[in-house]
């Protein structure tokens, strides 16, 4: 990648011709580098993570072009400002993001080096998922004693599929209003998935019926609106505070609580570290079940159908109840 | 003649002007229609969704028979949502010194801060240029402010406060994509050229600024005047930037001249090797000219020698390089990253000088100088909030041309300053995060900047930030 012409006559005179040949030269390069920008008449879109890729997918089909920003193995509160993700913030037309600052520790950084203005806030290219929900978890008061805690309520709010449905509706809204063109190719789809959608929600509920009532550990809050809406109960995080790694001591504190008062599964989404997970496992004989938290956290999770899917059949092996 | 330029001019900026509120109008217009479309979406939502009735601030909210721990009609309390986002950053210090900070020098360079010797207080912008004191002592608080201004233009303030002094940092408007991919800024800022020196101190992986990073930049090179970045829409991240300013700071000085008097153009290119590395290579040059600066040297029978540049054309190319490595691109368990830099600076003029030996009134002579350094550095977070830090420096005094030098009056190894040196340092660190928002740091240097002697520095920091959650830059 290389956008400077490289001088080739450096013993004749700079005249004219040579002068005109750079320029031509400089300008097919600009030009070649501008392409991928320009080639297609889809909708370019900036999925911060999985779950957000795999419904612009669902949505627009073959007219959305999706760049998903981070993999499910990256824990997507932290996630450096990478140069890659300036540049495909530089051309996208819409960002999805789950918001409710789940990525207020790069996405701004990324908002104001890609002068891009059509997905700066308050655009129609700029879309907060979580803004169209209930969210859970809104805490009357902010301390960072503690930890760092998500001042608007908690974001992870794609874990529960009815949220899915609603923000489903508004993204091929958004979609449409940026792509008037396709306004009712959107609104198809959009309707297709959400009969799929809400079949599923009914087949999820009866496979889950048994899981009432389980109680998970989780690393992070980022389950409370699977276990909300499955009608579960999370009874501890393994880490102490939003954001604060767990210490040994923590640890040690966390086994004596779980074994007087035991739960029925420890959660571990794709992205945690599993050490803790696995030490606590071992002292306590509570199983440990691999959640793919996201699109692509497993095998199974292809898309968000499998998602959950996978997600409801790994806890009911781990209850026992399958 | 001028009667035309003006002309021209007043046409010329109308236009702009009538140009710019016909965009303005059809914006206006363009958002009312859209929040009209918005209204619309959420009342289409809310006729929807069953529970609707009890909540009128969010749209659609899901059906559940039991909503445990919710505040479901609280508003969120911190994000200020008119206000700027503040933060404040703390910073204090202890240093274990074993030479007198006061005689820290980076032999063979003239200094930043205009005198050859001195600790923290003498610096200007930025901080001091030595070492710091010995002791505990609490370093600048810095404290910063930002928002939108307006739908075209976001603000940013950060001021160093210590002791009665409050040092303006950075204070600009920054527009971004008007055009897209263009980004302009005006106002006080950090140059953008090579890696570090954008990032505020609290920011840095080590206690203190690379040595070369001092001798070329004086710890930040900031300055007073517009910045114009473009990213260019490739699928690699390409930057051009382009900065004009007052060019006050050293290596330039005050010149009272109406145009600009430091030119600095920069080129960042990055991207990622698979999921588990990205980097960022830049190059960067810097023009600008000193009429003002003066420094002090000494023979090595302690006569004084004052230097005033008259005319000098100070040029600066500098490299960078930055590697960041974490598994499947999650940094929480363990990260690595390596950065290096490279200047080079060549100074030409004229220079002012004035012998004490000699006796006679002051002297003119020349000024010519080819100096350049590197450093380079590895962080590893080999566990959670755990990091270590290595770190070397290298600089090279390099040719001079001297007024006193050429008229044959002292030689260059008599000089205390500006002779022969090349000031070497190497350190170790190792740092634990209680949070993402403290860090904990103790550092170890054998520093050979001055000329004979090497002093051992260990120096215990914490960095803590209150306030807004920060978000960092690559
Ligand atoms: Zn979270």
């Amino acid at each position: 990648m290389s956008a400077t012409p490289e001088r080739t006559h450096q013993n004749v005179m700079l005249n004219m011709e040579t002068l005109m040949r750079q320029l031509i030269v400089f300008f097919c390069i600009t030009l070649a580098c501008a392409l991928p920008a320009v080639a297609h008449g889809k909708v370019r879109a900036f999925a911060c993570e999985p779950e957000w890729a795999a419904l612009l997918e669902e949505l627009g089909g073959n007219q959305v072009k999706v760049y998903q920003a981070t993999s499910p193995k990256q824990d997507p509160h932290r996630v450096e400002a990478r140069p890659s993700l300036i540049a495909r913030m530089r051309v996208a037309d819409l960002i999805v993001c789950s918001g409710s600052d789940l990525e207020i520790g790069w996405l701004p950084v990324l908002l104001q080096s890609a002068g891009n203005r059509d997905v700066q806030p308050g655009q129609p290219g700029y879309f907060m998922a979580s803004d169209y929900v209930r969210r859970l978890e809104v805490p009357d008061r902010v301390d960072r004693s503690m930890g760092d805690v998500h001042p608007s309520g908690n974001p992870h709010v794609h874990l529960d599929p009815r949220n899915l449905a609603i923000i489903a509706t508004a993204l091929s809204k958004r979609l449409a209003e940026i792509d008037r063109e396709n306004a009712e190719f959107y609104q198809t789809r959009n309707v297709t998935f959400q009969e799929r959608w809400s079949a599923s929600i009914e087949r999820w509920e009866r496979e889950a019926i048994d899981l009432k009532g389980l109680r998970l550990v989780t690393y992070h809050r980022d389950a409370i609106y699977l276990v909300n809406w499955l009608g579960m109960e999370l009874t501890t995080t393994i880490e102490p505070k939003p954001g604060i790694p767990p210490s040994t001591r923590h640890l040690s504190k966390l086994l004596s609580e779980l074994k007087a008062e035991p739960a029925d599964a420890i959660v571990r989404m794709a992205f945690n570290d599993p050490k803790a997970p696995t030490w606590l496992s071992e002292r306590t004989g509570i199983p440990v079940v691999e959640l793919p938290y996201t699109v692509g956290g497993t095998k199974q999770a292809k898309d968000l159908f499998g998602l959950f899917d996978d997600t409801i059949d790994r806890l009911k092996v781990a209850a026992g109840r399958s | 003649m001028s009667r035309i330029y003006l002309a021209i001019a007043i046409a010329l900026s109308m236009s702009f002007s009538v140009a710019a509120w016909a965009q303005d109008q059809s914006e206006e217009i363009d958002e009312l229609r859209q929040r009209v479309q918005e209204l619309e979406e959420r009342l289409d939502q809310q006729s929807t969704t069953p529970e609707s009735a009890t909540t009128t601030a969010e749209p659609g909210l899901p059906t559940t028979a039991d909503q445990p721990a919710t505040t479901s009609g609280a508003p969120a309390p911190t994000s200020n949502k008119f206000n700027p986002a503040i933060s404040l950053i703390l910073n204090a210090k202890y240093r274990y010194f074993k030479l007198d900070p006061n005689t820290y020098t980076v032999g063979g360079f003239v200094p930043p801060g205009g005198h050859g010797h001195g600790g923290e207080e003498e610096g200007g912008h930025g901080g001091g240029f030595g070492p710091g004191d010995r002791g505990f002592s609490l370093d600048e608080t810095e404290l910063a402010f930002s928002a939108n201004v307006d739908p075209y233009w976001f603000g940013f303030v950060q001021a160093g406060i210590l002791d009665g002094e409050v040092d303006i940092e950075e204070a600009y408007i920054q527009n971004s994509g008007y055009v897209p991919g263009l980004l302009v800024k005006a106002g006080r800022f950090f140059s953008g050229m090579g890696y570090i020196n954008e990032q505020h101190p609290h920011a840095w992986d080590f206690v203190d600024a690379p040595l070369v990073q001092l001798a070329m930049n004086g710890i930040n090179y900031g300055d007073d005047g517009v910045q114009l970045r473009y990213v260019a829409p490739t699928p690699l991240f390409l930057e051009f930037g382009l900065e004009a300013g007052r060019g006050a700071n050293f290596p330039g000085s005050e010149r009272n001249k109406n145009g600009p008097n430091a030119w600095v153009g920069f080129v960042h290119l990055g991207g990622d090797v698979g999921f588990s590395n990205s980097y960022q290579i830049g190059a960067s040059y810097r023009d600008t000219t000193a009429e003002e600066r003066e420094f002090d040297d000494e023979d090595s029978l302690g006569n004084e020698i004052e230097n005033h540049f008259v005319d000098l054309k100070s040029k600066t190319y500098g490299i960078d390089f930055v590697w960041k490595w974490a598994p499947n691109g999650d940094p929480s368990v363990r990260n690595f990253k390596f950065q290096a830099e490279y200047y080079r600076r060549t100074e030409d003029g004229q220079l002012e000088y004035d012998l004490d030996m000699a006796g006679a009134g002051p002297l003119e002579g020349p000024y010519k100088s080819e100096q350049d350094g590197w450093y380079a550095q590895g962080v590893w977070q080999f566990m959670p909030r755990w990091r270590v830090g290595v770190r070397y420096d290298l600089l090279d005094s390099g040719t001079l041309e001297y007024g006193p030098i050429t008229d044959g009056t002292i030689s260059r190894e008599d000089l205390q300053q500006l002779r022969e040196h090349k000031p070497e340092r190497a350190t170790i660190m190792v740092d634990f995060s209680s949070s993402e928002y403290t860090r904990f740091r103790l550092q170890y240097s054998e520093d050979k900047a001055r000329f004979d002697e090497t002093d051992q520095q260990l120096i215990f920091q914490y960095v803590v930030s209150l306030g807004a959650h920060g978000a960092h830059k690559f």
